[in-house]
């Protein structure tokens, strides 16, 4: 169990993996092709919450596991990716709205064999 | 209790809480506000764990770019029934189940991971003097040389030179500067208005 007093490593992990678990059950429920986006959203978010907290000098936690700056480089590279992909999902997502004139994901299955 | 912990109990709430809502929130526009105050919220937890720029690259780029974006989607295309879509309960269930047992297998991990103060440093040999100026409980956060802003060494990193704490980006940031570029020339290309649109979407474009 974690110290409760002191911010450590584990509790921005703990945050972490609760943000990841929502965007994953969002993915998994929302059949709007917008709420799959934010869920995705929400799991980059959650991943980024890690690499910023290995990567951070402020919270107590076993200094073998610090990976410095590095974290926070990659941190920027994954917001840079989330920005781009979210523009190309929302690209495709209009145009599907265009084609099909709804956003439910369930009525995209003119691909099922 | 210290503030730094208060406000990381405040920030950590927050995010956790409007992530929840976005899950169990039907209306695709309450998501979307929900989702810029959960990312609003990661982004004090990262000034909080000292990482500044990367915090204010996070309101900037996500709170004020991506999301923005994604609220433009969601005005384009939430018309009459597709505000919000129900999802059936066999649904709930098997996601529940599933995000159920990652959290149960995420959040013992990432207990297991944060040390007791004293025996996990004698158990680092190498870094054993270091750590004992850390070990008094949150005194490290009051280390000079971390204290600086991380922009300069950030800064100094993608540009390649390897300071100390870290290496050399310059390949990764320039494959992802072109990647940007061609996303958005494709992002563009994909929603380019069409020659001949049916008839029905134009009448729904101009009422």
């Amino acid at each position: 169990m974690p110290d409760l007093q002191t911010i450590g490593l584990s509790h921005y992990l703990i945050v972490g993996a609760i943000m990841f678990v929502c965007g994953a059950v969002c993915m998994a429920t929302k059949r709007n092709a917008l709420g799959v986006l934010m869920g995705i959203e929400l799991v980059l978010n959650g991943a980024n919450v890690n690499f910023v907290a290995f990567g951070s000098d402020f919270l107590r936690r076993n200094p073998a596991y610090g990976i410095g700056l590095d974290g926070q480089i990659i941190a920027l590279f994954v917001i840079v990716l989330a920005a781009a992909e979210a523009a190309v999902a929302l690209a495709i997502v209009l145009n599907f709205y265009n084609n099909h004139s709804t956003v439910d994901v369930d009525r995209a299955d003119e691909l099922k064999g | 209790m210290s503030w730094h912990a208060l406000e990381f109990y405040f920030l950590a709430l927050m995010a956790c809480a409007f992530a929840l809502a976005v899950v169990f929130a039907a209306n695709v526009v309450r998501m979307a506000f929900y989702l810029i105050l959960s990312l609003g919220a990661t982004a004090g937890l990262f000034f909080l764990a000292g990482a500044d720029f990367v915090g204010a690259m996070q309101l900037m780029m996500y709170v004020g770019g991506t999301l923005v974006l994604l609220v433009f989607g969601v005005m384009l295309t939430a018309q009459g029934p597709w505000v919000s879509i129900r999802t059936s309960g066999g649904e709930w269930v098997l996601a529940a189940l599933v995000g159920g047992s990652l959290l149960a297998v995420l959040v013992p991990t990432a207990m297991r991971l944060d040390p007791a103060p004293n025996h996990e440093h004698a158990a680092v040999p190498g870094t054993a003097h270091k750590s004992e100026n850390k070990a008094p409980d949150a005194k490290a956060s009051t280390e000079p040389q971390t204290t600086r802003p991380t922009a300069t060494r950030i800064g100094l990193g993608l540009i390649g030179a390897p300071t100390s704490g870290t290496s050399g980006y310059l390949l990764p940031f320039e494959a992802i500067s072109i990647h940007l570029l061609v996303v958005l020339i494709g992002a563009a290309y994909l929603a380019r208005p069409k020659r001949r649109a049916r008839p029905k979407l134009v009448e729904s474009d101009e009422a």
